[in-house]
Parts: C-alpha cells; structure tokens; sequence
C-alpha cells in the first residue's frame, strides 16, 4: 500500500465516524442474517471492508498498534467455531451440524430467537474477516 | 472365514512379521522362519489328498464384494490340490536351499522372504479360488512378487532390465486377462469358473467367444512364457537361484497353464481352443529348445529349456481340449495327451527345480555360470554332478527316469492326434508330431552340451574368480538330492501318483466328461512295446548324439554365436518407440502457452456441447413463458454489455480495473433487480474488496503491453470465444426451457416450506446456508481459509536458494 | 427477459474467454472474474426471472423467487473472490520472480 502522508486530516476525521457506523451495521447485518438479508458472509465482508477504510485513512503501524490481531488465527478460530457447532449436536445424537432453535424472553430485548445457528454463522463471519484482511495485508505489507 | 482362507492367507500374515525378526533375531537366518511355513502348508495340504482322490471337491465361500458377485471362494479339487503342492513342497525345499544360498549379513534377507512369501500366498490364491476377480488379483500380486524378486539385486542393471520387462509383460497379459474375465461376465453374469463351467454352451455360442478367449489366452501366454512373449523368461534369470528354481520353473510359469487346464472345461471342444493353443504350444516348444542350444549361459539354457517345456506342456493341453468335442465314447485318445501335461507337470517341476538348485550350486562355488569357462567339474563336485546328470537325463527322456515317461506318453498324446479326424486334422494333423519329435531331438542336444560342457573335459582354474572350487555344503545339496530322488522314484514307480494326484487332475481339468463315480484309468509303463513312440525316442538319441560329436564343426556357425533372442529386438525398440512416441506426443501438444491449452480445452468443450445439440433438438423459444422485460433493463443491459465488450480493447490497467468494477457493480445491481438481496449486498462487498485488491496488485504489476498476435491466431481465438458464447447462450436457454417444460417440483418448495418451522428463520437463503446445507458453508469457509493460507505462503515464505529473489 | 439475459451471459463468456487467452496474467485475471460473473448470472436465470419476491417470508408474498440458486450464487461468489485473490498474488509473484507477466515468456521456464 502506498505510504499516506499523515494529514489527511479530512479523511482521518471521516474515517473514524464512518467506522463506527459501518461497523456497527456489520454487526447487525450478521445478527438479523437469519430473518432478513445479511448472514456471516456479508457481516464478515462489511467488517472487512470497514477495517480497510481505517487502513487507507491511516499508516499501517498505527492501525496495527491500535488493533493488535493477528487474522490469521482469525480464521482457525472461525473454522473451529463452525466446526464445533456441528459437533455439539453430535453429543445428542443428532447428525452432524444440526441446528436447534427455540424462544426466549430476555428483560430488555423482549422475545428473543436464539439459535446455534448463529455461532455456525458468526465462525463463517470470522472465517471470512480474517481471509479478506490477510489477504490485502499481506500484498499490502510486501513491498520489498 | 475357513481354515483354507486361512492357509491362503497365512504367507501374507507371516510375512508381515519377517522384518521383525530379521530385525531382532540377527543370529538365527531368516529362512529358517520362513521354512516353518510352506512345510506346515504341506502337510496341511496332504491331507486333503484323500478328499480328491475319492473324487470330492471343497468349496468354501466367504462374500467380498458380493453385489458384483465377487466372493473369495476357495475351491479345491485335484487340479488345486496339484499346483498347491507344487508351490508348497517345493517352496520349502527353495527356502531349506536358499538359506545356504544367501549369505546371512550380506544378504537383505528380509526383503528377499517377504517378496517369496508374499509371492507363495498369492499363488496359492492363484489356484485356490475360484472367483475369476480373486484370481486376477492374485494373479498381478505374483506378478509383482516376481519382478521384485528379480530385481532383488537392485543394483544390477540386468536386474532392473530383467524386473522391468517382466513386469510390463506378464502385465499387459494380466489386464488383457482381465478384460477377457469382464467379456465373460457379461457373457454368463457370473465370476466364478465352476459356473462358467456349467454355462459352457452359453459362451461357446455366444459373440463375444473369440475375444473373450482371445484375452484371456493373452494373460496365460505371457505368464506361462508362450512364445512371443517368452522373451521376459530368460532375463528374469537375473534373480537369485532358488527364485529361479521356485518362480521361474515350478510354479510361477505354471500359472498360465493352470488357467488354461481350468478353463479347457469352459472353452475346450472348439477349434479354435485347439488350434491356438496347440500352435503356440508347439511353436514355443520348437523355439525354446532352438534358442536353448545356443545359449552359454547354464541359467540361459535351463531358462530357454523352461520355454520349450512349458510350450510342450500348453501344446498337450491345447490336444487334450478335443475331448470336449467328442462327449461320448471311448476316452482314451484325448485322455493320453492330458495325462501327459498332468505328469509332465509333476515331472518337470522335479528335474529342473533339481537342475536349477544345481547350477546355483555350480554358479556359487565357481563365480561363473558360462559353459565356456567350466569344465571337468565332475570329480570336484560328484554330488552336485550326479544331481545334474540325474535331472538331464529325465529332461532328455531317458529312462527309466520320469522324463522318459513323461516324454513317450507325449508322443503317444501327440501321435493320436492323427486319429481324431477332427478340426482338419487329417489335413495338417502330421505335422504336430513332427514339430514335437524336432523339438525333442534339439531338448536332447541341449541336455547333452550342459552335462558334458560342464563336468568333463578339462578344469581350469584360471579361467575362474575363485581360488579353490569344491563340493558345496550338505544343507545346499539336501534340496537338489531330494528332487533327484523324487526324480528317480516317480520315475521307478509312476504309480504312486497316479490314482492319488494324476487321475483327480484329470478329471478336473476335464469336468463333466465322466458320469459320476467313474474314475479316469491312468497306467504309465515304461515298456510299450515296439511302438512308434519308442521308435521316436531312439530316433531322438540317435540324431542328438549325432549332433553333438559335431559340435567342433557347427561351433563357429552365426547360428551358434549369438544367442540373443531375436524377439527380444522387437521388445527393445518398441520399448524405445512408445517412450520417444509419447515424449513427442507430449512436445507437440504441450506448448507451454496457457492460450493453446486452453484452446484445446474449449475446443473439446464446444464440440461436445455441439454434437449434443445436433443429436437433441433445440429448446423453442417461442413457446417459453418468459417475463417481461421493463423499459430500464434495456439501459442497463446496454450499459452492461458495453462495459463487458470494451474490456480486452483497453490498453490501461486503472481502465481495465474501473471497468471490470463496473460490471461486478452492475452484476449487483442485477441481483436487486431480479430479488435476491442477500447477493446483492454481498456482491457488492465483495466488487469493492477486490478492486483494492486489483488496486494494490497493479501497483506493482508493469504496463500492459500491446499484444501482438497473428492474424490467424487472433481468428482462432474469436472463433472459440464466440462459439464458446453461443454454446453459453444455448446452454442458458436450454436449462430454462427444460425447467418449464418438464414441470419438475422444484427443491425450493421444501425449503420455503420448512424454513420457519424447521430452522426458525425466515431469510430462506439464509436457512439454507446454515442450516439445510450446513456442511456445504462449512467446507466453503475451508476453501477460503486455505486460499488465504495460499496467499501467504505465496508471499511471505521464501524459499532459500534459487527460488529467492 | 430470459432470453435477453441468456445472450448477455452469452456475451460475457465470449469477452472471458477472448481474454483468458490472452498474454497478460492481468488480463487473465481479469477474464477469470467476468467468468464468475457470467456463472452467477446463468444459474440466477435458470429457474426464470421475476417470478416472484425475495425469498424472506416475512413479505408474506404469494410466491417466491427460487432461494437454492441464491445460496448456490452466494457460495460462489465467496469462492470466486478467494480464487480470484490467489490468481491476483499468483501474477503479483510470478512478476516479482520472474521480471514478466508476460505468458509467452514465462513459458520453458525451469518452474514449469
């Protein structure tokens, strides 16, 4: 990536108002994936492209300091969540990755859906995060 | 699972643990392990003489993989009974003899005791099953055992030669084999040979006869050494001695002809049976004993002299298949020459196992094998020369040793074909028994130049390696002894084998010629009377005598001097053909250019597709319910095509970028317009990554460059684009058109339909991702992780060294 | 519409296929993504256009668009996108290595 000279001072404003929007929609579009449009993948790939703003509006050593992840153990941590999910129902002697569901009233959000589909999905969506990020990065960072 | 599976499988199991003890047990030879084994088996093995000879058969089923109807059914009758004594009893006698043979700590023992054991359990499978499949399996597995038995020495290149050419034709002949196998299932429905048996007239009548025969005649030529493809034979003399004396005499080459005596009750009675293998059998036993003479080798002569035996055992059993032809009457023509293979079996795989062992003995004491270098051995080694001119003699025919036996009853087998007025042999019958006495006279010669070039005349040291040549050890001589003596008793007392072996062979190999409870009347005399036969044999010593007191003269023919076969060019420079074939095959289709390869690609694609349009009329489009096209599609579709169109006409990398983002984008758009949100919005996302990514990469890419092609090319390459386009266009409309007319019920129903109650969600697609086709996201998620791995071994692992840049 | 749509994707797979021919890995990249685009399309035409709406139930509409070619398309498209960054880094290094993203020179080369 190219090096950005640090005073763009515009877009580094933008950037952190629009970060929080984008990723707070990320977040929804993963949780209501089940019952409106939006699931893991789009989550995942709105998250990513939300991080990638904060990239081109900063220098590289900036972002890496402010979010020390490493994205590739994103991803291991998103197939072992999918993966795992699956297995559950396994101990109850359901086939594998069979998803539950059920109704639960919670004191503030009224009645709420739970399901394990959700974790399944959230491991697509760390899957996913972690895939695109490291992807760019890497490009990004060879420049030898 | 039986005792007898048992017994089949047990040289596998025992050889697993060999390593084992050769590994642990460094002081005590290996062999010593393994003889336990192929003794026990035939003791085992002995007590089912009784079972045979009284006529019975054991048959014991264990399924495999029954809804192909293959089963692993060992079957045992005389003809099994036979060959499995063979492969046990002298495959003990081999491992006794090979333990002095080969050196304890020089030799890799290991190796060499798993290759025979793994090679003695699948020969036993060989002639224990009677599933064709099995037996196929079995069949390669020996296959293998021989090439890496004779490769043992690896390092030798002959060795390697020798193993290589083995292996490719005893293999061709196998998959020939099998193919003829696959005919004759499709032919009768059924694997297994006793039910081929009983279906015989089935086959007989049917098309596919003569190319099932044909192929399965293919596998047994090439194992059982039938010329032309004897070739391999001689050269698989690289291997170790006892491995000659096992494989390449008594058992292994023996295969073919227990195919062909097993399936004579399938294909015998037809001409065609007859005459194919009586002419391969004659031809190869007329060549091998030619090619014999002229070898200098002792493993060459005894190899070429196996040829022509094995030949002269195939030619009896290509007569004796008339019997099928005349069902009823008088036995006794046919049944001489059947009787003959049987016995001449058993006698040959006594006097050259015995012959072999002695030349191996020869070959370790002096370093030398060429009859050149040796001579007057006699009084150094009485014992090893006494086994020699036992087992020569018995080959030559004389008496009162078995081979005289065995030789006069095959005259007699061979005589009798003038008799039988069948297949045209009143025409050309004569000339089999001339073939087979010309044979007889050169198996003579040969056994007269090995005895006599060998062990007298004078000994030279000098022409040796070694320093001191004596007598070699009892254990060695314990083997060659006990074959010579089997030699001489078969010889003395033919009857001990024939009501309790020969006689339940015969009635194996000829199923269903005899009503039940009769037996088959085997007398073997040495003294017939002043009968032709015996005449034959007094022409044959006299001629061959003949021949060898002028042997000074006819020493220096070119017919003497070389003693390369001359099938064996044929195999080298089709050997080099089909490798400097396909190199240039490859060269002039594997250009290197990613354009030509995927021209041939698209090609093929585009010429399928189109044949299949041709056969299958195209969709009408007339008569499809399509929906309406709105006004503004028109626009997007314009701007679209537009967009896509000018893409390879751009000569600027941020152009071809921001176009190609352009239609990903209108791809979205798409996606909106035709209701489906979800892509909508990943499309997008995914347009917007990758232009970054297109971004940062054409950073460091260079300027896109003018391409400069020939016209020709340029019209090769529209043409296949445009043809590919259209057969898309096609394809497209096809698969829509097939949906409407033929009114399948979609999935989808299923999924709208239990999307809320089964899963609890009410974006369907959604459900179906997680949920309906869990797995199917899961292992999506995996290719994206390893893509991602991908990238970055790609870019951060370097390799050191000439990849590092 | 169908129709109309069958001879775009038409349209799209001759351009890819022109181009994946060509000499230059940008270019080849570039046709494999049209390719993908070209595959979404015809699997998103297959069952018909415009047959109803989007396959969320809470639109209690009386039909709905076929939901199993979105998930196909969805899947692939997630898919293309990771094949098609490795193709991107693939010429990225291959120029890195070897000074040339040019086809024709690459060939013969000791890497083949």
């Amino acid at each position: 990536m190219k090096p950005i000279k640090p005073n763009d001072m515009m877009l580094q404003t933008l950037a952190r108002l629009i970060i929080l929007v984008v990723l707070s929609f990320s977040i929804y579009l993963l949780l209501a994936g089940h019952n409106n449009p939006g699931g893991g993948f789009i989550g995942g790939l709105m998250t990513s492209s939300a991080i990638l703003i904060l990239y081109v509006a900063f220098d590289m050593k900036t972002i890496k300091k402010a979010i020390p992840i490493d994205f590739v153990k994103i991803i291991g941590i998103g197939l072992l969540f999918a993966s795992l999910t699956g297995v559950v129902s396994m101990l109850f002697g359901y086939p594998y990755l069979k998803q539950f569901f059920d109704y639960f009233t919670i004191p503030i959000l009224g009645e709420v859906e739970l399901t394990t589909a959700l974790p399944f999905d959230l491991g697509v969506y760390f899957v996913v995060v972690g895939s695109a990020l490291t992807i760019i990065l890497t490009i990004a960072e060879d420049d030898k | 699972m039986s005792l007898l599976h048992w017994a089949v499988l047990s040289p596998f199991l025992v050889a697993i643990l060999i390593p084992f003890l050769y590994k642990y047990m460094k002081r005590i030879h290996t062999g010593w392990f393994v003889l336990l084994l192929p003794f026990a088996l035939f003791i085992y093995f002995l007590t089912f003489l009784p079972v045979t000879s009284s006529g019975e058969t054991i048959l014991e089923v264990l399924p495999w993989v029954p809804s192909l109807g293959i089963n692993f059914s060992v079957y045992l009758d005389g003809l099994s009974l036979l060959f499995v004594l063979l492969i046990t009893g002298i495959g003990a006698l081999v491992v006794l003899y090979s333990i002095y043979y080969l050196a304890k700590g020089k030799e890799r023992l290991h190796n060499f005791y798993v290759y025979l054991l793994m090679f003695m359990g699948a020969m036993l499978g060989v002639v224990l099953s009677d599933n064709l499949i099995v037996v196929y399996v079995f069949w390669e597995v020996t296959s293998i055992a021989s090439s890496l038995l004779i490769s043992y020495w690896y390092s030798r290149e002959k060795s390697i030669y020798g193993a290589q050419k083995s292996m490719y034709i005893t293999v061709f002949g196998g998959l020939s084999m099998l193919g003829g196998f696959s005919l004759l299932y499709v032919i009768t429905g059924t694997f297994s040979i006793r039910e081929l048996v009983a279906n015989a007239d089935l086959i007989i009548t049917s098309g596919l006869f003569l190319p099932a025969m044909i192929l399965v005649l293919l596998g047994a030529f090439t194992k059982s050494a039938q010329f032309p493809f004897h070739i391999w034979l001689p050269d698989a003399m690289e291997a170790p001695t006892p491995v000659s004396a096992y494989l390449h005499s008594a058992t292994m080459v023996k295969a073919g002809i227990y195919l062909v005596a097993r399936l004579t009750g399938v294909f015998g009675g037809t001409p065609e049976w007859f005459w194919i293998i009586t002419i391969a059998g004659l031809t190869t036993l007329l060549w091998g004993s030619v090619s014999a003479v002229r070898q200098k080798d002792l493993k060459g002569i005894l190899a070429f002299s196996t040829v022509s035996q094995l030949g002269l055992i195939m030619s009896l059993l290509g007569v004796g298949s008339a019997a099928f032809y005349f069902q009823d009457g008088d036995n006794a023509l046919y049944k001489t020459a059947i009787l003959a293979a049987v016995f001449h079996l058993i006698n040959h795989a006594t006097f050259k196992g015995s012959l072999f062992m002695a030349v191996g003995i020869i070959d370790h004491e002096t370093g030398t094998r060429d009859i050149r270098k040796l001579g007057g051995l006699m009084t150094i080694m009485p014992v090893t020369a006494t086994i020699s001119l036992v087992g020569l003699a018995s080959m030559a025919g004389l008496p009162p040793f078995n081979g005289f036996l065995s030789k006069e009853l095959f005259f007699t087998g061979m005589l009798n074909v003038l008799d039988y007025g069948i297949f045209h042999l009143e025409t050309f019958g004569l000339i089999i028994p001339i073939v087979a006495w010309v044979a007889s006279v050169f198996t003579f010669l040969y056994c007269l130049i090995m005895f006599f070039r060998t062990f007298t005349g004078k000994f030279d040291i000098s022409k040796l390696k070694v320093k001191h040549v004596h007598e070699a050890p009892v254990g060695m001589l314990i083997s060659p002894v006990v074959l010579g003596l089997l030699v001489i008793i078969i010889g003395l007392f033919p009857g001990i084998l024939a009501y309790s072996i020969i006689a339940p062979a015969i009635s194996a190999i000829l199923p269903g010629i005899l009503a039940a409870g009769e037996q088959f009347d085997v007398h073997i005399y040495h003294w017939h009377g002043f009968q032709p036969e015996l005449w034959m044999t007094i022409g044959v010593i006299i001629l061959g005598v003949l021949l060898f007191l002028t042997f000074r003269k006819w020493e220096n023919s070119a017919f003497y001097r070389g003693e390369r076969d001359l099938f064996n060019y044929g195999y080298d420079y089709g050997y080099d053909g089909l490798i400097k074939g396909s190199q240039w095959l490859t060269r002039i289709q594997m250009t290197g250019r990613l354009r030509d390869y995927f021209i041939y690609m698209c090609a093929f694609i585009i010429l399928l597709m189109g044949y299949t349009m041709y056969r299958y009329n195209l969709p009408d489009i007339g008569s499809l319910d399509l929906s309406p096209i709105p006004p503004f599609m028109w626009l997007i579709f314009i701007v679209f095509i537009s967009s896509v169109v000018v893409i390879p006409f751009l000569q600027n990398r941020v152009a071809v970028i921001v176009v190609t983002g352009v239609t990903g984008f209108i791809v979205a758009l798409f996606f909106v317009i035709f209701r489906a949100p979800d892509l909508a919005l990943t499309q997008l996302l995914v347009e917007t990554v990758t232009v970054i990514l297109f971004m940062l990469v054409f950073y460091h890419l260079p300027k896109l460059q003018k391409e400069k092609t020939a016209i020709g090319i340029k019209l090769v390459k529209l043409l296949i684009a445009g043809g590919f386009g259209l057969m898309m266009t096609i394809i497209s409309l096809s698969a829509f058109s097939l949906g409407q007319e033929a009114n399948f019920p979609s999935i989808a129903e299923f999924f709208i339909e239990n999307s809320k109650e089964e899963a609890g969600g009410y974006n369907v697609v959604n459900v179906i991702l997680v949920d309906f086709r869990g797995l199917d996201t899961m292992l999506e998620a995996l290719v994206v992780a390893i893509a991602t791995l991908s990238v970055i071994s790609l870019i951060k692992l370097r390799f050191k060294g000439r990849e590092d840049v | 519409m169908e129709v109309l749509m069958a001879i775009m994707i038409g349209i799209i797979f001759m351009v890819s296929i022109y181009l994946m021919m060509s000499r230059n890995l940008l270019r080849v990249a570039v046709a494999t993504l049209l390719l993908s685009h070209g595959v979404h399309l015809l699997l998103l035409t297959m069952p018909g256009l415009q047959r109803g709406d989007a396959p969320i139930l809470s639109f209690a509409a009386d039909a709905y668009t076929d939901p199993l070619p979105h998930a196909l398309i969805l899947t692939a498209i997630v898919i293309s996108f990771a094949v098609t960054s490795l193709l991107l880094v693939m010429a990225y290094r291959t120029y890195k290595v070897h000074k040339t993203d040019d086809l024709e020179d690459l060939r013969g080369s000791a890497d083949e």
